[in-house]
């Protein structure tokens, strides 16, 4: 154990890692508690920062992220819709160092040891931990669509699921395509990341092209029977705002494409032609999680103990976010990631200072989508964990839509997002 | 067709309420104690607390100027007072109907304490 420790220890006080913001807080002692997090998305991030808050700042916690700056997926289809940029959606991980002294280190995890309580990154350095916190969001299946992963390294389909470089790309697809073209969505089939997601997305580029490219049409195809989340709304939103611009249709399952020809097969219904494709692969937990051994659902989504979220494969590792089976009723959304992170820096804290994991813990939702500019619907849950079940159900009478969609809950929506990012990061 | 009146404000400011409040701010910046760690109950409220933090800030500091409001430092009366009127309908809103009638009237005090306690960031 203490040498472990030293390890990590050595790596911090060697600066080789250029760890900000550890030296105002006191720094390290070689009896503090070491928590390694992978990822700094809403699950990563959150999970890090409160850590540090309900522990007093008498944990020391690291969190490794590629990015050097917090790119938001809610809100990013208005990056695509041309209503907002990627500065708006964009936020530094300086104030997760300076204001609560995680350390933040920009690199990825390669590889992970569980029995040894090592991880080691892609610069080379081993870190030892006492608890390890995974946040690896999704990765793609991108053999489930035949052609798709070409398609998408020569930068012919996009699925832009991940916000970022691609959010842009896709915008200037829809910039570059001719007035009278058709742009097709083709989602997956549940479960994926953001259940809302993809019709928010096929609502904001049609209020774009209603202003910019008004002979142009979105076609939603969707895998799934039907609209995956506040179907009404939406249905209702594209009826009285669209017209004829939006089409929907589901039980349409892909399994090929052709960019050459912007052509789409699906598993039984005809092929179907766009300009502009935007195919969301099918998706996975990270694929960290997925060669750690911890995609135990289906070798696709980790299970956890929904206690603490500890991995039901490996003990002291957690999983929080999109990448776990989750449980029913509960979406993989940036909000219930924030929501796990949550439950798990508590019980991290709890184990660790020696003291009763919360029986009882809670998590909310609340997702929020655009149908136009300035009008949103929202869906809503309150889940409580039932010790006699092992897992979280949604608590009766609680939760539910937007009766109508509304430019108030457009103003609660920015709101949202600047809370929400502040809670994560600042 | 129900609408939210407007964001959650604070009581009209008579005379009177306006003395309460000075009351409750300063009680709170005398109660607001650093995190105490190795404290469970300390910690299972502040973790029920967060749940609230997505809309309204990390321990009730929301960022300012924006449409959802800072619960740090409101008396905690007004905080219970308008939470249970989410729950019954009396006050209509968009989302707090649905958020509150997933939590019992204890733990809606005891968030109404928690937030009440927090001194508002200057």
């Amino acid at each position: 154990m203490m040498q472990r420790r030293l390890i990590l220890q050595g790596l911090i006080s060697g600066g080789a890692l250029g760890l900000a913001g550890c030296a105002s807080l006191g720094g390290t002692s070689a009896n503090k508690a070491k928590v390694l997090v992978v990822g700094g998305g809403y699950g990563g991030a959150t999970v890090s920062k409160y850590i540090r808050l309900l522990s007093g700042h008498s944990i020391d916690v690291m969190m490794v992220e590629p990015n050097t700056a917090f790119v938001s997926c809610p809100v990013s289809n208005l990056v695509i819709g041309g209503q907002k940029t990627m500065a708006d959606i964009t936020n530094p991980y300086t104030g997760l160092s300076s204001k609560h002294g995680v350390r933040v280190v920009h690199d990825s995890v390669t590889a992970v040891d569980t029995a040894k309580k090592t991880a080691t990154l892609a610069g080379g350095s081993t870190v030892s931990w006492d608890k390890l916190v995974l946040a690896p969001g999704i990765d793609f299946m991108w053999d489930q669509i035949q052609g798709l992963r070409d398609a998408h390294a020569a930068g012919q389909i996009l699925h832009a699921w991940k916000a970022g470089p691609e959010t842009m790309a896709l915008r200037r697809q829809l910039e570059a395509m001719r007035d009278g073209g058709t742009y097709a969505i083709v989602i997956p089939e549940a479960p994926y990341r953001c259940p809302p997601g993809p019709y928010e997305r096929a609502s904001v580029i049609a209020a774009y092209f209603k202003k910019a490219k008004p002979k142009s049409k979105v076609l939603i195809l969707d895998g799934n029977p039907d609209v995956t989340s506040k179907g009404p709304l939406f249905k209702k939103a594209w009826k009285d705002l669209y017209g004829d611009r939006v089409e929907y249709r589901p039980q349409h399952k892909a399994v090929a494409v052709n960019a050459k020809s912007g052509t789409v097969e699906f598993e039984v219904q005809g092929d179907v032609k766009a300009d502009v494709l935007n195919v969301l692969p099918v998706m996975r937990a990270g694929a960290l999680a997925v060669q750690t051994g911890l995609a135990n659902a289906n070798n696709r989504w980790c299970h956890v103990n929904f206690l603490n979220f500890e991995s039901t494969a490996a003990k002291d590792v957690h999983v929080i976010g999109d990448a776990i089976q989750v449980a029913q009723g509960m979406p993989k959304s940036g909000h219930m990631a924030n929501s796990h992170a949550k439950v798990t820096a508590a019980a991290i804290v709890a184990e660790l200072q020696g003291i009763e994991v919360n029986p009882h813990p809670m998590v909310t939702n609340v997702c929020m989508s655009y149908v136009d500019d300035s009008h949103v619907i929202h869906v809503a849950s309150v889940h409580e964990f039932v010790p006699t079940q092992k897992t979280f159900r949604t608590i009766g009478g609680s939760g539910g839509v937007s009766d109508v969609r509304s430019d108030l809950e457009a103003r609660y929506a920015e709101a949202w997002a600047k809370n929400i990012w502040s809670d994560t990061l600042m | 067709m129900i609408r939210s009146p407007d964001p959650l404000t604070p009581p009209a400011s008579s005379g009177s309420g306006k003395l309460r409040w000075l009351v409750a701010l300063t009680a709170a910046a005398v109660l607001a104690a650093p995190a105490l760690a190795k404290d469970p109950q300390r910690l299972r409220t502040r973790a029920l607390a967060s749940a609230c933090a997505q809309c309204h800030g990390t321990e009730g500091q929301a960022v300012q100027g924006e449409a959802l409001i800072r619960l740090a430092g409101l008396p905690q009366d007004y905080i219970i007072g308008q939470l249970l009127a989410f729950r019954t309908g009396a006050r209509p809103a968009t989302i707090m109907h649905q958020i509150t009638r997933g939590y019992s009237q204890e733990q809606l005090e005891e968030l109404s304490k928690f937030f009440a306690a927090q001194k508002p960031a200057p």
